[in-house]
């Protein structure tokens, strides 16, 4: 089976991990693959996740985008909402990052100087409050230097030597993974420093070490990222995601 | 028994330059597009623009009407970026004033309420306390929860409005309005935060208050008119972004937008084409553009 799976598909279900053992709470991906791999954890061994539907209702579908007069709506859940979900510890997002630090710093703001910045991008948005407040995961889907930096130009959400250094206020921080198209990474080393967990099938350390511009911590027996179970790869291809939009995201291969 | 019927430009000459102006919606919906376009029309200049920002602070960035933003993030939805935006915040033409979303909403409401700040956990530990200096923390003046050390905590400052302009989908002629798509956004509170005579909106439909509450559900009754000085009776206000369940944004039209933050050549044209204009003559160019 595995031979037909796709490198999308393997991403698909490193995100679906992600989310287990969360139980009742918000699993709120961001992004094409993160949103279906949300999706495949509450389908395949995750029931009782809520999720929504991008916008403005939490919804009970399957499948990842789906139609306004399609929703099974579990909740009426405009943007003021979130902020009770987020500030109250019930939420679990992942975010993108146009850079990543090795502590799980996290810049989505300006690159440069950020008074005077090279390149403007989105603005702090909830990263701040996300962070200091519930679990946190990160989706690169384009795994190389100039996203793994040894140090972001600014920090939007806030990585392990950050909430350290904050004592009791930072004992809700919680990173927990990032996924990319070329592995799995986590912060479970004794000073939080990101690990690789993971590679994903057809991928080597090297190429990851490579993509990475700091030093990862490199345990001896790196594993390889775990392909889907035949129901997974039922769920991700026939329910979840039957138009195949993950391939925009992650080229198949 | 007021009516406060008025048009794009009576609200802009209520409006004066070194305001502070909260501007409703969300990115690309729901934004009052139609007073934006008047806004840019004018001479206001030095503006301090509040937005969950999207092509209302990139087109009056673009016309040079922005002195600061006061926001958690800009953009066009289908094109992440607002190129408008970004080209103003890289040539350091704006002073920036950046806030998480939550940060946002609460000092909305704190101005609503008429408090100082309010308390929260969001921006420790973060660079938002370095580049916004007017976000301080403080020590807790209540024990920590179980009788724990105080906290350390970030104080929220009241975001004081001078104005706020939003747009509704139906409203009656004093100002009560109701919201038909799925999200409110921050436009009750902006109206709650600015002072009286500051507080406008525009709608899609103006009908009488008899049959406001037969235009949806009750729950969607959130604009009171003691919230609101001026209403603009304008259909497409908020064309070229998306209005639900009347229109969805107009992907050309924004296309074109975006397009023109190529060059001031090209911001010049579009200008001419799409903004210096009357309303009469927008809305007829737009159905023309359908066809």
């Amino acid at each position: 089976m595995s031979g037909g799976v796709t490198r999308a598909e393997v991403c698909v279900v490193a995100v679906a991990e992600c989310f287990r053992g969360d139980g009742e709470i918000l699993a709120n991906p961001i992004g094409i693959i993160p949103m279906i791999g949300g999706r495949l954890a509450r389908a395949a061994f995750e029931p009782d996740l809520c999720m929504t539907d991008g916008e403005a209702t939490l919804i009970a579908n399957d499948r990842a985008v789906v139609a306004p007069g399609e929703r099974v709506v579990e909740y009426w859940n405009p943007y003021r909402s979130m902020f009770d979900w987020v500030w109250s510890g019930r939420r679990h997002v992942m975010m993108g990052a146009t850079q990543v630090d090795r502590y799980g710093n996290q810049n989505l703001a300006a690159i440069g100087d950020y008074a005077r910045p090279k390149v403007q991008l989105l603005g702090y948005r909830g990263a701040p409050g996300n962070t200091i407040n519930d679990p946190t995961s990160y989706w690169v889907p384009n795994h190389s230097p100039k996203v793994f930096v040894p140090a972001v130009d600014t920090v939007t959400g806030i990585g392990w030597d950050r909430a350290a250094a904050l004592g009791e206020g930072g004992r809700f921080v919680d990173v927990r993974r990032v996924v990319t198209n070329l592995a799995v990474l986590d912060f479970e080393t004794p000073d939080r420093r990101m690990r690789l967990r993971s590679v994903h099938p057809r991928v080597t350390v090297d190429e990851v070490v490579a993509a990475t511009g700091f030093d990862l911590v490199v345990p001896d027996d790196v594993g390889e990222s775990r392909t889907p179970t035949p129901d997974e790869l039922r769920l991700i291809r026939e329910v979840i995601d039957p138009d195949g939009t993950r391939d925009t995201e992650v080229a198949p291969g | 028994m007021a009516d406060k019927l008025m048009t794009e430009d009576d609200v802009v000459a209520r409006l004066r330059s070194g305001m502070t102006v909260a501007i409703g919606g969300w990115a690309s919906r729901r934004k009052p597009m139609a007073i934006v376009r008047a806004m840019v029309r004018s001479g206001l200049r030095d503006l301090t623009v509040v937005t969950h920002g999207g092509p209302d602070l990139g087109m009056l960035c673009a016309a040079g009407k922005v002195r600061r933003a006061v926001y958690a993030f800009v953009s066009l939805d289908t094109i992440p970026l607002e190129p408008h935006f970004r080209q103003a915040r890289q040539s350091g033409a704006i002073e920036d004033e950046p806030l998480d979303e939550g940060l946002f909403h609460l000092g909305l409401q704190a101005a609503a309420w008429r408090v100082p700040f309010l308390p929260s956990r969001v921006g420790l530990g973060s660079d938002l306390l370095r580049d916004n200096p007017r976000l301080t923390t403080f020590t807790s003046p209540v024990p920590g929860p179980g009788g724990g050390e105080p906290e350390e905590l970030v104080a929220m400052p009241a975001i004081e409005l001078d104005a706020a302009i939003c747009h509704l989908n139906v409203a009656d002629a004093r100002g009560n309005a109701m919201f038909l798509g799925p999200d409110l956004y921050w436009d009750d509170v902006m109206l709650q935060a600015a002072p009286t005579g500051g507080r406008f909106i525009s709608a899609e439909r103006v009908v009488p208050t008899e049959e406001l509450a037969g235009h949806g559900c009750l729950h969607q009754m959130r604009i009171s008119r003691m919230m609101v000085d001026g209403v603009v009776e304008a259909p497409g206000g908020a064309h070229f972004t998306q209005c639900d369940p009347e229109y969805p944004r107009d992907e050309e039209a924004q296309r074109a937008y975006a397009a023109s933050a190529r060059s001031a050549e090209a911001w010049a044209e579009f200008r001419a084409a799409w903004v210096d204009l009357g309303e009469d003559e927008y809305r007829r160019k737009v159905r023309e553009a359908v066809r």
